[in-house]
């Protein structure tokens, strides 16, 4: 297990630095430049201002030495300082957008795995029943239905309408005169919307890889012995199937991570969250490529953390990986 | 500055919150005199004055809450290209001059000023006794201050060209500030708006661009600076200090909402009480009892128009004919009528209507497809073949028309246009490009047919950097290679005349030797379309917009809506 762990690490620094390079490489061979928002068709952009402009951001030196420089910097956990005018850390922004969106997909995968589970378990217990047709049409309109156009109705009715739940934002413009349960229901009630619909949008992906999974361990051998031993239908599903079905569910999990941080600029953008979608999605449109870059590197990091988790789980459940591993 | 979008307000996901609307620097002060442009009508305005012809008293107190599709970048204005940082540093940061409501250049900072030596040297005479947010007084060294630092070329800046025709600068004495310009330039005088007014004292011996000071201006404006949390909301308070006085509303909070149609339902739900609508949104979904008795609506033409430019090297526009047939042969109407909803008009040049040096009586081009296709056939196109296409020396008259990503008003523009064309036979195909590949591939290197673009305008006519024939180099702003003596003659003189009259006159004949060579079909001007909560009284439309005289609005005291406490930190 030790050495099977060693080698899953070590082959991840090489991954990880690839990556980096690569996102590098693209990020600048994409046209454009940082300064186009204020140079392109600006008729008081002189050349020389232009010129100079381009040397202040560091962008007249050849993207091998820039790679290195950025590199040099990474090393101290430096993600420089935003092209963006506030030129603010890069680490800042990060760490100011980073909590919300993590918390909105990790409540939405939350919800999805309690519901999906569930629903793909019993759609693969009685396959083709009615339930299961309308549990999978169910999902699939979830699926299908653009979100955006389903979140813009679902504001409507509850927000204005009903006035239920406020529109926008993730605190209202009173937040800070609140009580403490105030201030809690007021961040839980901006975020009832967000959640609910992007799990619902996610829904049909887990249910059915979960109905699938849990199908193909119905046909194994050991559930016929199971059977055959004579246990309820109940006992051989929910006992013997399902702990066994949710072992590949173990794997989406870990590769849900750049999900959890990079998810939703569209749900961002609906809901007008600051979050880190949002900020991504500014970054690349203005080409902030400092931005970009450390967004990019975290989210590789954490998903090959999460990839390495899935890993190690595997193992530990599964004992074939184990032993694969010294063979 | 290319107007990116400032006319594509309906999409789902706004491509540049960033910076949006790009603010035309050159062609005007806009940046820091605020907002938007002539006032056509006031549909629900004229209403009000019959109902409330007893002004209610005004009341100081409550808050405004206006909607913003991007947030802030830096509000030191010279450091920001975005709208969205300019609306609120606008607020908070005073210039030496300003536009009055009739967009005549009056004294902000400035008491008074006088331009000498032949328009050579101005020499401005400051108030008294204001004072900077944190009580530090204002001086002439604070102007000098702000002129040094944009003149530096370490200060990332897109807004120093001004300033670089400025020979010397001097602070004569805490009140007097003197600079003299290398030659006679008359668009000086707007250049200094609140660009260049900077605190002294607080930023000596610092890197601007790296300073606290863009997170947490302080000016001399009407309102002060409260809090900033990024991507979600800017709050601003009222200045007590004022030296027009306090302003009325206490309180004004900048919210960020990416997309617009969420900003509407937020606007019905109340949460809103300022925002810009979409046409659609003003046409079709603002007309219930509802909103006519919560919101007035306002319409104003936006300083900005898009045209359809010819690369004039492409032989088969170097023939004016052919440009003025095109000009016949596309309705203008139509578009605006399709496009814009009629909210808009048809452009005649490159000028907004209502302006002192816009030019009504110049050759105009209403539909007029038969006119079109004998002007052809007099520049030798016809349909010999009897394919439906015009053809000349065995060519058939096609060309491409690019426009941007992003911005589909530009891009139903270029449908309607094609349509039209189609009719009298010419295959026009349509070419969208994302922005910066647009620009940098095509535009600047001048690799296009024709292309829909817009550009912002101002207050000022100089447009010296768009028609001059010195101008036409790769990534200059003349890319269509537009060569004309007299156009740079009269651009030249615009440039060194102060007086008024005299410059109108020079700019009408620009303006009618525009119209006659088409080197672009001018569009048409789109109306910026604000929408206010009716509580809000004192708003006095004009050519700026609405946003000029914010300070002076007020909710009369039993309409308030959010009390004082509310907003506390």
């Amino acid at each position: 297990m030790f050495s099977y762990l060693v080698r899953r690490i070590l082959t991840l620094i090489p991954l990880f630095f690839g990556i980096t390079l690569i996102s590098f490489a693209v990020i600048h061979l994409a046209p454009g430049s940082p300064i186009d928002v204020l140079a392109d068709l600006n008729p008081k952009m002189t050349a020389e201002a232009k010129q100079r402009l381009i040397s202040y951001y560091g962008l007249d030196k050849p993207l091998h030495e820039r790679y290195y420089q950025w590199l040099r910097r990474f090393a101290s956990l430096d993600f420089g300082v935003s092209f963006s005018p506030d030129r603010r850390p890069v680490m800042d922004k990060i760490r100011e957008t980073l909590p919300i969106t993590i918390v909105i997909n990790a409540l939405s995968l939350l919800l999805i795995m309690l519901v999906a589970i569930p629903i793909g378990a019993y759609s693969a217990s009685h396959p083709y029943s009615a339930f299961d047709k309308s549990l999978t049409l169910f999902v699939y309109i979830g699926f299908a239905i653009p979100t955006f156009w389903l979140a813009l109705l679902a504001l409507i009715l509850f927000s204005v309408q009903l006035e239920w739940l406020p529109i926008s934002g993730f605190r209202s413009l009173d937040y800070a005169r609140l009580s403490l349960a105030g201030k809690i229901w007021d961040m839980v009630s901006h975020l009832i919307l967000p959640v609910l619909l992007s799990a619902f949008g996610g829904l049909a992906g887990l249910s059915r890889y979960m109905r699938g999974s849990m199908l193909e361990v119905m046909r194994q051998d050991y559930i016929t012995a199971a059977r055959s031993k004579g246990l309820s239908e109940r006992e051989v599903i929910y006992k013997h199937a399902l702990r066994n079905a949710l072992l590949p569910v173990v794997t989406i999990l870990g590769l849900s991570v750049p999900g959890l941080i990079g998810g939703s600029v569209i749900f961002e953008q609906i809901f007008a969250i600051p979050g880190m979608g949002r900020l991504f999605y500014t970054g690349v449109m203005s080409r902030d490529y400092p931005l970009v870059m450390g967004i990019l590197t975290i989210g590789a990091f954490l998903t090959l953390l999460g990839n390495l988790f899935a890993d190690i789980s595997y193992a530990l459940v599964d004992p074939r990986i184990r032993k694969g591993g010294k063979g | 500055m290319a107007d990116r979008d400032g006319d594509s307000r309906q999409r789902f996901l706004p491509k540049h919150n960033l910076s949006l609307f790009f603010l035309c620097l050159s062609l005007s002060l806009s940046v820091s005199l605020g907002g938007c442009s002539e006032d056509k009508r006031t549909e629900t305005k004229s209403q009000r004055d019959e109902s409330a012809a007893s002004h209610p008293q005004p009341a100081y107190g409550d808050t405004l809450v206006e909607g913003s599709i991007g947030d802030a970048t830096n509000l030191i204005p010279m450091l920001a290209s975005d709208s969205a940082s300019h609306n609120i540093s606008g607020l908070i940061i005073n210039g030496l001059v300003k536009y009055d409501k009739d967009v005549k250049l009056v004294g902000d900072l400035a008491e008074s000023w006088e331009v000498s030596q032949g328009g050579l040297q101005i020499t401005f005479k400051l108030r008294r006794g204001v004072t900077w947010h944190d009580g530090h007084p204002f001086t002439a060294r604070d102007v000098l201050f702000g002129f040094q630092t944009i003149t530096n070329p370490n200060t990332p800046t897109a807004y120093a060209e001004d300033f670089r025709q400025v020979k010397k600068a001097a602070a004569l004495d805490d009140y007097t500030f003197q600079v003299v310009y290398e030659k006679p330039f008359a668009p000086a005088l707007t250049s200094w708006g609140n660009l260049v007014v900077l605190p002294k004292h607080l930023l000596e011996g610092k890197d601007i661009a790296k300073s606290e000071l863009g997170r947490k201006p302080v000016g001399t404006g009407p309102y002060r600076f409260r809090e900033w949390i990024s991507r979600d909301r800017v709050i601003l308070e009222a200045n007590p200090n004022y030296f027009e006085g306090r302003p009325y509303i206490d309180r004004y909070v900048t919210r960020v909402i990416p997309d617009l149609a969420t900003m509407f339902l937020e606007l019905k739900a109340g949460g809103l009480d300022l925002m810009g609508l979409t046409p659609i949104q003003y046409k079709r979904q603002t007309g219930d009892r509802f909103f006519q008795q919560s919101y007035h609506k306002y319409r104003y033409l936006a300083n900005a128009y898009t045209y359809l430019g010819y690369n004039l090297l492409d032989p088969k526009f170097k023939d004016k004919r052919v440009r003025q047939a095109l000009s016949y042969a596309i309705d203008k109407e139509e578009i605006i009528k399709v496009v814009l909803l009629g909210l808009g008009v048809a452009a005649t040049g490159p000028y907004k209507p209502g302006l002192w040096f816009y030019n009504p009586d110049v050759k105009k081009y209403p539909f007029n497809p038969a006119k079109a296709l004998a002007l052809l056939k007099e520049a030798g196109w016809e349909d010999r073949n009897g394919d439906g296409i015009l053809d000349k020396d065995q060519e058939p008259f096609e060309f491409t028309v690019m426009t941007n990503e992003g911005n589909p008003v530009r891009q139903r523009t270029a449908v309607v246009i094609q349509e039209r064309l189609k009719k009298i036979g010419i295959r026009m195909k349509i070419r969208v490009i994302e922005w910066s590949a647009f620009i940098n591939e095509f535009i600047d290197k001048k690799d296009f047919e024709a292309t829909i673009l817009g550009w912002t305008t101002g207050f000022e006519p100089d447009q010296y950097d768009i028609w001059h024939s010195s101008k036409t180099g790769k990534k200059e702003l003349n890319f269509i290679s537009f060569k004309n003596s007299e156009v740079d003659e009269l651009l030249e003189k615009g440039r060194r005349t102060f007086d008024q009259e005299e410059r109108k006159a020079i700019y009408s004949r620009l303006q009618e030797i525009l119209a006659e060579e088409q080197p672009y079909t001018f569009l048409y001007v789109p109306e910026a379309l604000p929408i206010v909560h009716s509580r809000v009284y004192g708003i006095e439309p004009s050519p700026l917009g609405i946003s000029y005289n914010l300070h002076r609005w007020y909710v009369p005291q039993g309409l308030q809506r959010y009390d004082r406490t509310e907003l506390a930190p």
